[in-house]
């Protein structure tokens, strides 16, 4: 209600306003308009100059004739990228990666986070340091390698699904949002009523987090779909490359185009370079197609972590 | 006599009516909850083996490792991988590139944020400012491996569009990544570049936070937008930015080692050779377990203390802290 009113009192005020707002504080807001302006073709300019030369014929962008707008319109570079098997196999890789490495976070998660929220689970906050200290400190890259390789992860795609399945700072989101939004009346009604509380977090639970479900999926999604680090130093096998370390070897490396077989050297070297930026957009595409519809997910999510609980 | 007798007899029963009360609570608990009980032992178990286990096994750092005999096989050696790297004359330049690096990017990084979150708060236009907002948060989608190549793409110096738009003004072209003085600044730039958006939601979501009231009576006062910026906008955003402060200072030697080692090269090695890149290298291309693990111990307990003193600092002078 005094939200609404002073929401009504600002509409009455704010024309008035306007209308006596002085020269300092005019000259004010242009600096800002001009300020965020300057940051929006900053940040934009880089991605549309990407999307454009991926479009462009290969000589074009050799020769830094595009800066704006694709030149000689072709999908060419796009079609080599869809022709390179090591890509092909990358792509489906990741997503399986994606897809199940998701699977196995977003359970565990749960399993630890909804336990964590409940005050009547005892040992409940000793269980709580016992996660965080491993965001303050930690065994490092060697032990943390040596433990993989005892459980014999090495080289399997398990490596890149398990040991890296659970993040602290998602457990501790989850917690938040099941403490804040779940009713501790519902699980007591549900207590009475001899439900067991596996059976209460699929049917009550579940469906009521449908919104932190949607979160740690996205956020585990995007983070598996761009590692890359796991696999460089767990994978030996070619085929079981995620398509991040694909690109690497493709854009970083510059070794991954041997097999495009196009004749003249020149004209490959320039196809090579067309390749990188399509790859690019290729690689990025899931993601960015999606985020349109996630955003506003992933701001829940980071406001849901921000709230300390 | 008694007294004492009974004092002491009061006190066990008092320990023992405590140790029963929680015997009690948890066999309740147990009762009502072993579900859960039995769903937590996966993700305990996980954090046990890929946690706690690392932590275990860096003894290492104190053992000369050998592959047949293991971890625990292995004999002790004392401190002589420590005395090893603080001898060792890269240990200077790796310690001032991680610290030079981390510090800028703390600098430049920690204040973009604010600054854009506190623009956006001022524009009334709702579609200008929805459109800043998704293009500033849209980078941060992009992968480590794609942001590397695009700021290799953007700054070849034969095909790269910087070089290409230098040169139609008559600059010289620059092989900003062959610049051991450069590579510090590309870092800590494209970072904002990918992350400022993102970053910026949290201080948004503060500043929205804000009791309307108080931009009234800023008014009646005579404020006018800068002043209101400056005193109602940057203390409300406090208690957000000191915890963003603390976490960033506790990752300061963890600064983005998957960015920094893709973009290293050897001509720019000189800055960019960091504590993490050199772990990596020594350990796992290397085969220098003991070492690597010495070298990354070390870097865990700086890491520690920092953010144990930034924390500490933080409670006393601004009363926000982690704990």
């Amino acid at each position: 209600m005094s939200k609404l009113l002073s929401q009504a009192n600002r509409s009455t005020v704010n024309p008035r306003s306007t209308i006596r707002e002085s020269f300092g504080d005019r000259m004010f807001m242009a600096i800002i308009y001009l300020i965020l302006t300057v940051v929006l073709i900053a940040v934009l300019y880089p991605l549309i100059y990407i999307v454009s030369s991926s479009l462009s014929s290969p000589a074009a962008v050799s020769s830094g004739k595009v800066w704006l707008w694709p030149i000689d319109l072709t999908l060419d570079g796009y079609k080599s990228v869809l022709r390179n098997d090591q890509v092909i196999m990358g792509y489906g890789n990741s997503l399986f990666y994606t897809a199940i490495g998701t699977l196995i976070s977003v359970a565990l998660t749960i399993m630890i986070a909804y336990p964590l929220s409940k005050k009547t689970f005892v040992g409940r906050s000793p269980l709580m340091m016992f996660i965080t200290f491993t965001m303050l400190f930690s065994g490092g890259l060697i032990p943390t390698y040596l433990v993989v390789k005892s459980m014999g992860m090495i080289d399997s795609r398990w490596a890149l699904l398990i040991p890296n399945a659970v993040w602290v700072w998602q457990v501790i989101i989850a917690r938040t949002f099941f403490q804040n939004s779940i009713p501790e009346e519902l699980s007591e009604a549900a207590d009475i009523d001899g439900c067991s509380d596996i059976r209460f977090i699929f049917s009550v639970i579940l469906p009521l987090a449908k919104p932190i479900v949607a979160v740690l999926s996205l956020m585990y999604a995007v983070g598996q779909w761009n590692a890359y680090f796991d696999a460089l130093i767990y994978l030996k096998t070619q085929s079981l490359y995620p398509l991040q370390l694909v690109l690497r070897s493709i854009l970083i490396l510059s070794n991954g185009t041997g097999n495009m077989n196009l004749g003249e050297m020149v004209k490959q070297q320039q196809m090579a370079e067309l390749m990188k930026y399509s790859l690019i957009v290729m690689a990025s595409l899931p993601v960015l197609v999606i985020y349109p519809f996630v955003q506003r997910y992933f701001v829940q999510g980071m406001l849901i972590g921000s709230v300390k609980g | 006599m008694t007294l004492r007798t009974t004092i002491s007899k009061g006190k066990t029963v008092v320990k023992e009516g405590r140790r029963s009360a929680l015997k009690l609570a948890l066999s309740k608990s147990w009762r009502r909850h072993w579900q859960l009980y039995l769903l937590i032992i996966p993700p305990v178990a996980y954090f046990i083996i890929f946690k706690y286990v690392p932590m275990v096994n860096a003894v290492l750092a104190f053992k000369d490792y050998n592959v047949i005999k293991g971890i625990w096989g292995s004999p002790w050696v004392g401190t002589k991988y420590f005395e090893l790297l603080f001898q060792n004359p890269a240990f200077v330049t790796l310690i001032k590139n991680t610290l030079y690096i981390s510090f800028y990017s703390l600098i430049v990084g920690f204040p973009v944020p604010i600054l854009l979150a506190l623009a956006l708060n001022e524009v009334k236009n709702a579609k200008f400012k929805k459109t800043v907002q998704m293009v500033t948060y849209a980078p941060y989608f992009i992968s480590t491996v794609v942001m590397v190549s695009i700021i290799m793409m953007f700054l070849s110096p034969r095909l790269g569009i910087v070089n290409t738009i230098a040169g139609a003004l008559g600059f010289e072209a620059v092989n900003f990544l062959g610049e051991p003085g450069l590579f510090r600044s590309i870092y800590v730039f494209s970072d904002v570049w990918q992350s400022m958006g993102y970053s910026a939601v949290i201080y948004l979501a503060a500043l929205s936070g804000i009791d309307p009231s108080l931009y009234e009576a800023a008014k009646v006062d005579g404020a006018n937008r800068f002043q209101k910026m400056l005193n109602i906008d940057l203390p409300g955003l406090l208690p957000a930015a000191v915890i963003i402060l603390i976490l960033s200072v506790g990752n300061i030697m963890a600064v983005g080692f998957e960015k920094i080692y893709l973009l290293q090269n050897p001509l720019n090695l000189s800055a960019s050779e960091i504590i993490s890149t050199y772990v990596y290298k020594m350990g796992l291309l290397n085969a220098n377990y003991s070492f690597a693990t010495a070298v990354g111990l070390f870097n865990s307990l700086i890491n520690l203390i920092l953010l144990l003193t930034v924390n500490a600092v933080a409670k006393r002078l601004s009363n926000t802290s982690l704990w």
